[in-house]
């Protein structure tokens, strides 16, 4: 038996320690020793583990190429011949949320040792890795780096371990996975006991939390475009010049409708971003990228579509609590109902 | 945002390039782009054949919505 625990922590391009977004396109590195966050999490192991190497890897290199990414960063993993593996913590950063979950999951196949992660419940990555990765819950930025660090921590320590595990104790998100064991009574006992409870308007826990589905039907095709009334929406935070109702570069508290009526084209002078989760350069340079009015403008003329609508609608999608953002598409998509539009172009960074 | 307009009762087509999240959302529609920062342009072409490019996207984003479907489908040609 070996006497400390070898530890690989995985970290995006920021919390390695190498840049902001203009950095988030970098091919996975590797570093001996702890990087960022990684000094906190070595201190929290203790002196049973060792964080031998960190892998960091850019988050938008990594979700424009996540198979690729994903292999090129469990090869630089594997070199340390890990014990065990750790991965973030991502918060509610969305591109890195998913880069941990993938990592997690292929190390845990791959290489066969245990993995370790940690995110807000919001996060992407959660849906897409929670069956396959232990993922510990933590608060939605990094403000909640010094809560997240000893509890994973102690998740992974346990998991390495081979000791039992459960959602509640161990405060990582459920992976859904039901266990049989014996009770001191039988369910219908159980049942009435919950709903005794329930009745006198007291806390109770249900055996079988129900799973959330959230899927709406796709609606009905557009039969004719070229009568149809297109209107584009986007996350990507395309506004006009100077940002004039100052939507946040992150955690969006409102949206905005900006005017299309006489707009052929849009340009680095008329329009830019107001997005702080991906590089601007690109979508400031021409926010056509992002929002494409001149295309639109082109196939409306020629008759492929209707019309344009001429207003868009946009907020910034880096941060943003999905309460916020179904209450935005609610309202927008009233004003677009009401404005007769017939289909909806969004698009995301 | 993408669902919260479909059950308004609007069809529509989800421009993204991470597709899975798109997908874990739960998009119908779905057409993937090019990269993050840019995900209906490449700066690495010269303009027309950037504009082509986006053209080309666009273009499949409403025959996306001119599809009828059942459930998730990505139209990636």
């Amino acid at each position: 038996m070996k006497d400390r625990l070898r530890v690989v922590h995985y970290l995006n391009q920021f919390f390695g320690q190498i840049g902001g977004e203009d950095k988030a396109g970098m091919t996975p590195v590797d570093k001996p020793g702890h990087v960022g966050p990684g000094m906190a999490l070595a201190a929290a192991l203790g002196t049973g583990a060792e964080i031998v190497g960190t892998v960091i890897c850019g988050d938008t290199y990594f979700g424009e190429n996540i198979d690729r990414a994903t292999g090129e960063v469990v090869e630089l993993i594997s070199k340390y011949q890990p014990d065990l593996v750790i991965a973030g913590p991502a918060f509610n950063a969305g591109r890195y949320g998913t880069a941990c979950g993938a990592v997690c999951a292929a190390v845990a196949e791959r290489l066969g040792v245990p993995v370790v992660s940690g995110m807000y419940p919001e996060n992407p990555g959660v849906d897409m890795f929670r069956s396959k990765v232990y993922i510990v819950e933590t608060g939605d930025s990094a403000v909640g780096m010094r809560q997240a660090i000893p509890k994973m921590a102690a998740l992974a320590l346990k998991l390495a371990a081979g000791e039992k595990l459960s959602p509640a104790a161990d405060g990582y998100i459920s992976r859904g996975i039901r266990e049989n064991y014996f009770a001191d009574t039988t369910g219908a006992a159980r049942a009435v006991e919950m709903l005794v409870k329930k009745l006198k308007g007291e806390a109770f826990t249900t055996e079988y939390p129900m799973p959330k589905f959230d899927r709406v039907e796709p609606n009905p095709a557009i039969e004719n475009m070229a009568t149809a009334t297109i209107a584009l929406v986007t996350s990507g935070g395309i506004v006009p010049k100077g940002n004039p109702d100052h939507i946040e570069s992150s955690s969006a508290s409102k949206f905005g409708r900006y005017s299309l009526e006489g707009v052929d084209v849009l340009t680095a002078e008329t329009h830019q971003t107001a997005h702080g989760g991906y590089d601007p350069v690109y979508a400031n340079q021409n926010p056509n990228r992002v929002l494409p009015v001149d295309v639109m403008r082109d196939l409306e003329r020629e008759g492929v579509i209707g019309k344009l609508h001429n207003t868009f609608y946009t907020t910034v999608g880096n941060g943003t609590s999905v309460a916020n953002a179904k209450k935005y598409a609610a309202a927008i998509a009233n004003e677009l109902i009401e404005a007769k539009v017939q289909g909806v172009v969004l698009t995301s960074t | 945002m993408v669902k919260e307009i479909e059950r308004a009762g609007i069809p529509v087509v989800h421009m993204c390039t991470v597709v899975p999240i798109s997908l874990t959302v739960g998009a119908n529609r779905i057409v993937p782009t090019v990269a993050i920062p840019h995900p209906l342009g490449n700066p690495a072409l010269p303009p027309a054949e950037e504009k082509t490019l986006r053209r080309s996207l666009v273009e499949r984003a409403l025959a996306a919505l001119s599809t009828p479907v059942e459930g998730q489908q990505v139209f990636d040609k």
